[in-house]
């Protein structure tokens, strides 16, 4: 579940893939998911600060992310190997 | 600080429509040069060229006869504007003034002018015509074509290719037909403006890319730079890019030169499908519209490919900056009835 070195996520948002060239922006809590799980944290750990930080129900919150996680995907935003393992 | 020589180069393609030659962006890539200080000469074809009036850019404009008038009728115009203004270097831009180029290559390096061509060998090697023996010489994948020379052999085509299918002239000019009476259509259409043969290539569905280059003619990349085509006008130009970091593309390229031993800037069209199989779809044996995109990215190719035209050691390119973007605009220029006149009637401005 680790964004890909050299995948660049700027503070606004953008997302840029130098390998391709696509972007496109997520919102302020897809910048905060990326960021999270650029510093090598798991799902688990990941959802835990998230729940503690914002009100929202467990469910609803892992849910979201996995919809999250497989858009990353698609956009080859994961790592690859990291990914099968998420 | 040493004074940087001053060199005379003269460039073609000033033309900029919606598919636009590459001259201006040549031009302003050389007039950024490091390692020399230029006077521009502008040769076009046409007096409505915009680069003709464009007087930043282009220090003086001479018209010059059409390529298909021949050699005989270029090299005394070529003469008599090196008579004037002692060109050190040509850049043609344009792939249908290139076998006239590359024909008057060794009378004008005798009169003292440089250009860094392609050799006539690899120039048509990779024609639009001979494009699938290319890949199969050096195993590089591109679409399945099949050449015409007769309209009677399109009805053969729907047992050979599924539709669309792209129909594309010989130089110029490239239609997606989804069906034989489009294909007639097009076929027509282009044979009349370019002539014939007509290819017809297998449509590849995915993501237009491009690299950009040089290679040193003894098969070694100087540079190399891939863009993805962000905005695509009506004619499949790209209007809008940005540089990727795609290492297929570039070890695509390298091998291209290096087999090849490719002399010269050039552009390679690719496709990558879904699969994230590549595709190249044609070989554009000149530097691109786009090309000012290199200097952005670091890599001042119209400069390198000067510097080895005069015979000077250039040192490969190891990096470029990835994510630059150029966006192209159109804008209007007013120019005066005399100036007009002057490229019209006296074929000098």
């Amino acid at each position: 579940m680790k964004v890909r070195k050299n995948i660049a996520v700027s503070d606004s948002g953008l997302v840029f893939n130098p390998e391709n060239g696509e972007s496109f922006s997520v919102n302020p809590i897809g910048v905060e998911l990326t960021s999270l799980m650029r510093e090598g944290k798991s799902f688990d750990e990941i959802s835990a600060l998230i729940l503690k930080k914002y009100n929202t129900e467990k469910q609803v919150f892992e849910k979201d992310f996995h919809e999250f996680l497989d858009t990353l995907s698609n956009y080859g935003i994961l790592d690859n190997d990291e990914k099968e393992k998420a | 600080m040493m004074k940087k020589r001053k060199l005379n180069i003269a460039v073609t393609g000033l033309n900029a429509v919606d598919s636009p030659g590459p001259g201006v962006s040549v031009i302003r890539a050389l007039r950024e040069a490091e390692s020399f200080d230029v006077r521009i000469i502008g040769l076009a074809y046409e007096s409505l060229e915009p680069g003709i009036y464009l007087h930043e850019i282009v220090d003086k404009t001479y018209q010059i006869p059409y390529p298909g008038a021949g050699t005989d009728t270029l090299l005394p115009r070529l003469e008599y504007i090196h008579s004037k203004e002692k060109l050190d270097v040509i850049i043609p831009n344009f792939d249908a003034e290139l076998f006239p180029f590359i024909k008057l290559e060794k009378k004008l390096q005798a009169m003292g002018i440089r250009m860094f061509l392609p050799t006539l060998h690899q120039f048509e090697e990779r024609q639009k015509v001979n494009l699938c023996e290319f890949g199969l010489k050096y195993g590089i994948k591109v679409p399945r074509a099949r050449v015409l020379y007769d309209p009677s052999a399109i009805n053969s085509l729907a047992s050979e290719f599924s539709f669309p299918v792209i129909v594309k002239g010989k130089f110029y000019d490239a239609s997606v037909a989804y069906s034989l009476e489009q294909v007639k259509n097009f076929y027509d259409r282009i044979s009349a403006k370019w002539g014939l043969p007509i290819i017809i290539q297998e449509f590849i569905h995915g993501t237009e890319f491009n690299v950009t280059g040089l290679g040193d003619g003894k098969g070694k990349t100087i540079a190399a730079i891939p863009m993805r085509k962000q905005y695509i006008t009506d004619k499949g130009k790209a209007w809008g890019g940005i540089s990727i970091a795609d290492e297929t593309m570039l070890e695509l390229t390298r091998r291209f030169l290096k087999e090849t031993k490719w002399r010269g800037g050039f552009e390679l069209e690719l496709m990558k499908n879904k699969d994230n199989e590549l595709y190249l779809l044609e070989i554009n044996p000149r530097l691109p519209a786009w090309i000012y995109l290199s200097v952005g990215a670091g890599q001042n190719i119209p400069e390198a490919l000067v510097n080895l035209a005069l015979g000077k050691k250039v040192e490969a390119f190891t990096e470029f900056i990835v994510g630059k973007m150029f966006i192209r605009y159109s804008w209007d220029m007013i120019v005066d009835r005399e100036e007009f006149e002057q490229i019209s009637i006296y074929g000098e401005l």
